[in-house]
């Protein structure tokens, strides 16, 4: 056996994973069907280990292959180009070389200003350098423009400002709160991914009312940002009624999370084994008011925005990515729905019958649209659970008490895309491996492509069509 | 256009009127509480702590505190309470270590001579994740509308009279932020807006922190929360700047 099938929050023990050589685990993952969902390298008995985990969207079925390389390997990112990052990671925690790698670059470790950037030798081309600290209150990156004129014509960006170590932090002590702070704006997400983990690994149950309260606080945290996110491109292109109208309609969502969780952003919602606070008739009622509100006052915006013809001249055919390329250069979430990839990885949750929504074009207008439509779907979603939400509310509480050498791998859809943690312990039920991954890491190589050939001014608006994390990505 | 114009008619107007006297809604989790005759089990508590907020003298360091309420949820006889109270801003370091109550902010004559009535910001993220950044945005929008007190973020160092940092202050950042701070002229003032700023937060113990800019300069003005609440931002900004 080469390949074990996984499920998702599904734990098994360390020694069921299969080990294959190398030769075919490159076969089991570069073939253009299979999308890897994570690839990471660990050492184990003085030796390195590979451990892939892929998925086959189609048939719902995800996957998990390891095998074991020396000090280094062929670079895989030549067969499979989205593999680029993962390696630039194993490179640098692990020191294992990918032979060939074509832009092996630093990730998120950062001595002195040795980043190389790409260089033109073209006299008409010249450099535009932005960052790391940006104009408006936003997290740290680096961005190098080569542009002709106006014409942007390589976007490389330099990330790591933000790393805090939270990998190792949650090896040595994990909590809940360390998870709520891996990425502020997926703060449900990533909190969720960690409990779940967790509760895996250390055989709790979680009952139906809380699973369907933790999803629907997950679909509050989408609705809110797709809302504040429209109104920031509408700000981009200077339509500010709607950046104003959407600026606030995002309060009422977020001060309903605060009325659930006590935080606007749901920071301690979560609990291990469940949620702190029930959704209760008080609760329940103001949720399906706000909804109505927020439907209300979105409907009417978008139609604005959206029959008007400066706004739509801006954001239609800016920043494409298409369908192949966002497929090569593994684009997950919404951004990858908008380009008409059916990625989405709540078809791996709880939900029933769940259907994914995509655009076509890749740009930033379904970047936006889409971003409409999801609202409309969350607020469908929310609705329904909130009507199939009965049965008991624990109000137990819980420790951590981990089974030995075992695996877990837990994924969800937070608003941006896929939010996998991958966890693994000792015999002694330490975590030795914590891996994060945030949509993010797939995305901003997505979003350097998207600038291509467009003018520079276009680039805000690109940037927040795709809103991608800072700190998500950097740890 | 007439859609544009609709829209915003209907819209009505969003502002909070009153900052001074508006609270946030029911269930926020503000100024906390202790009896310490109902905490027989502080130690206990103290280690669950995952921000290593809890002192031995039964008080709560709020420059730890990420509000998270963990001990309240596990303290058994209810010894521990987070109350209503959202004005928890502190121009001193030490006026952050609460059991119930917290002594109100000082403004200085100078800050008042030179930025109560006008006072730039510039924002720098140091690792922060992005909560408190938001909450930061949000203190311009239409609901609290900051700017009507003459307080504006802007773009560049150059304009501003201060920064506000949020974020435990990554090593990749270090430099970016003495940087920024050597861009503002003086007189400028520091602000720290998050448990992250104020103590590391839940990132204390990281190995990836250089926390060494703020041993070289005083910081002005204390802002906890995890994220810190628009309402606790904007009043401790108007404490500091004596406002009314």
């Amino acid at each position: 056996m080469d390949v074990i099938e996984i499920k998702n929050n599904q734990k098994i023990k360390r020694a069921e994973i299969p080990v294959t050589d190398f030769e075919n685990f490159t076969k089991k993952i570069i073939s253009y069907d299979v999308r890897v969902v994570n690839l990471f390298a660990k050492k184990e008995n003085g030796q390195n280990r590979l451990y892939c985990i892929f998925a086959n969207d189609k048939e719902k079925r995800l996957f998990l292959t390891t095998t074991y390389v020396g000090g280094s390997y062929p670079s895989l990112t030549l067969k499979k180009p989205c593999l680029q990052m993962f390696e630039r990671v194993i490179y640098e925690e692990e020191n294992i070389l990918p032979e060939g790698h074509p832009f092996l670059k630093p990730v998120r470790k950062q001595d002195g200003n040795n980043y190389e950037f790409l260089k033109s030798h073209d006299l008409q081309t010249h450099e535009v350098a932005v960052g790391p600290v940006h104009a408006g209150i936003i997290e740290p990156g680096h961005f190098r423009f080569l542009c002709n004129g106006e014409r942007v014509n390589h976007l490389e960006i330099q990330l790591g400002f933000q790393h805090r170590g939270v990998e190792s932090l949650m090896k040595k002590r994990p909590s809940i709160q360390l998870a709520e702070s891996i990425c502020g704006d997926s703060t449900i997400a990533h909190s969720m991914a960690y409990a779940r983990a967790m509760e895996s690994l250390s055989n709790i149950d979680v009952t139906h009312r809380e699973k369907l309260i933790r999803l629907i606080a997950l679909e509050m945290e989408r609705m809110a940002i797709h809302v504040g996110d429209i109104g920031a491109v509408a700000g981009d292109v200077a339509y500010q009624m709607a950046a104003n109208i959407l600026g606030v309609t995002r309060t009422l969502v977020i001060n309903t999370m605060l009325e659930l969780s006590g935080s606007r952003f749901g920071k301690g919602l979560m609990k291990l084994g469940g949620v702190n606070y029930d959704i209760d008739d008080v609760i329940r009622e103001k949720i399906l008011k706000m909804l109505d509100e927020v439907n209300d006052r979105t409907d009417k915006t978008v139609k604005a925005m959206f029959g008007h013809a400066t706004v739509v001249s801006r954001l239609e055919n800016t920043g494409v990515v298409g369908k192949k390329r966002a497929r090569e250069i593994g684009l997950v979430g919404m951004a990858a729905r908008a380009c008409g990839e059916e990625f989405d990885a709540r078809i791996y949750d709880d939900y029933s019958n769940f259907e994914i929504t995509t655009l076509k074009t890749g740009d930033v207008y379904a970047r936006t649209y889409l971003r409409y439509l999801e609202i409309k779907k969350s607020t469908t979603l929310i609705k329904n659970m909130l009507a199939e939400l009965d049965g008991e509310f624990s109000k137990q509480r819980y420790t951590l008490n981990l089974e030995p050498d075992s695996f877990v791998f837990s994924i969800l859809e937070g608003w941006r895309g896929e939010i996998c943690h991958c966890v693994m312990t000792d015999s002694n039920s330490f975590i030795d491996t914590y891996k994060i991954k945030d949509a993010s890491f797939n995305n901003w190589f997505g979003l350097a492509l998207a600038v291509r050939n467009n003018q520079i001014s276009d680039f805000p608006v690109c940037n927040k069509s795709f809103n991608l994390s800072y700190c998500g990505f950097d740890l | 256009m007439f859609e544009t114009l609709k829209t915003q008619v209907l819209q009505k107007n969003q502002l909070i009127k009153d900052i001074r006297t508006a609270t946030p809604k029911d269930r926020f989790r503000g100024l906390p509480s202790i009896d310490p005759e109902k905490c027989p089990d502080w130690k206990q508590l103290q280690q669950n702590c995952p921000a290593k907020a809890m002192l031995d003298d039964y008080k709560i360091d709020l420059g730890k505190c990420t509000l998270c309420g963990e001990c309240e949820h596990l303290c058994k006889d209810g010894g521990i309470k987070f109350g209503k109270n959202h004005k928890i801003g502190a121009s001193d370091r030490n006026d952050l270590i609460v059991n119930g109550e917290i002594n109100p902010i000082k403004a200085s004559e100078a800050i008042k001579k030179y930025f109560g009535k006008s006072l730039k910001l510039r924002q720098v993220s140091a690792g922060g994740c992005n909560s408190c950044e938001m909450e930061l945005n949000a203190c311009s929008n239409a609901n609290f509308d900051m700017g009507r007190y003459g307080i504006d973020f802007v773009a560049s160092p150059r304009h501003a009279d201060g920064v506000v940092i949020t974020g435990p202050i990554t090593k990749n950042m270090a430099k970016a932020l003495e940087d920024t701070f050597e861009a503002c002229s003086e007189p400028r003032i520091i602000i720290l807006v998050g448990a992250c700023a104020i103590s590391g937060g839940v990132f204390q113990n990281s190995e990836e922190l250089d926390r060494s800019f703020l041993e070289k300069h005083k910081v002005d003005l204390y802002i906890p929360g995890c994220p810190a609440h628009p309402l606790t931002i904007i009043n401790a900004i108007l404490d500091l700047i004596g406002a009314k």
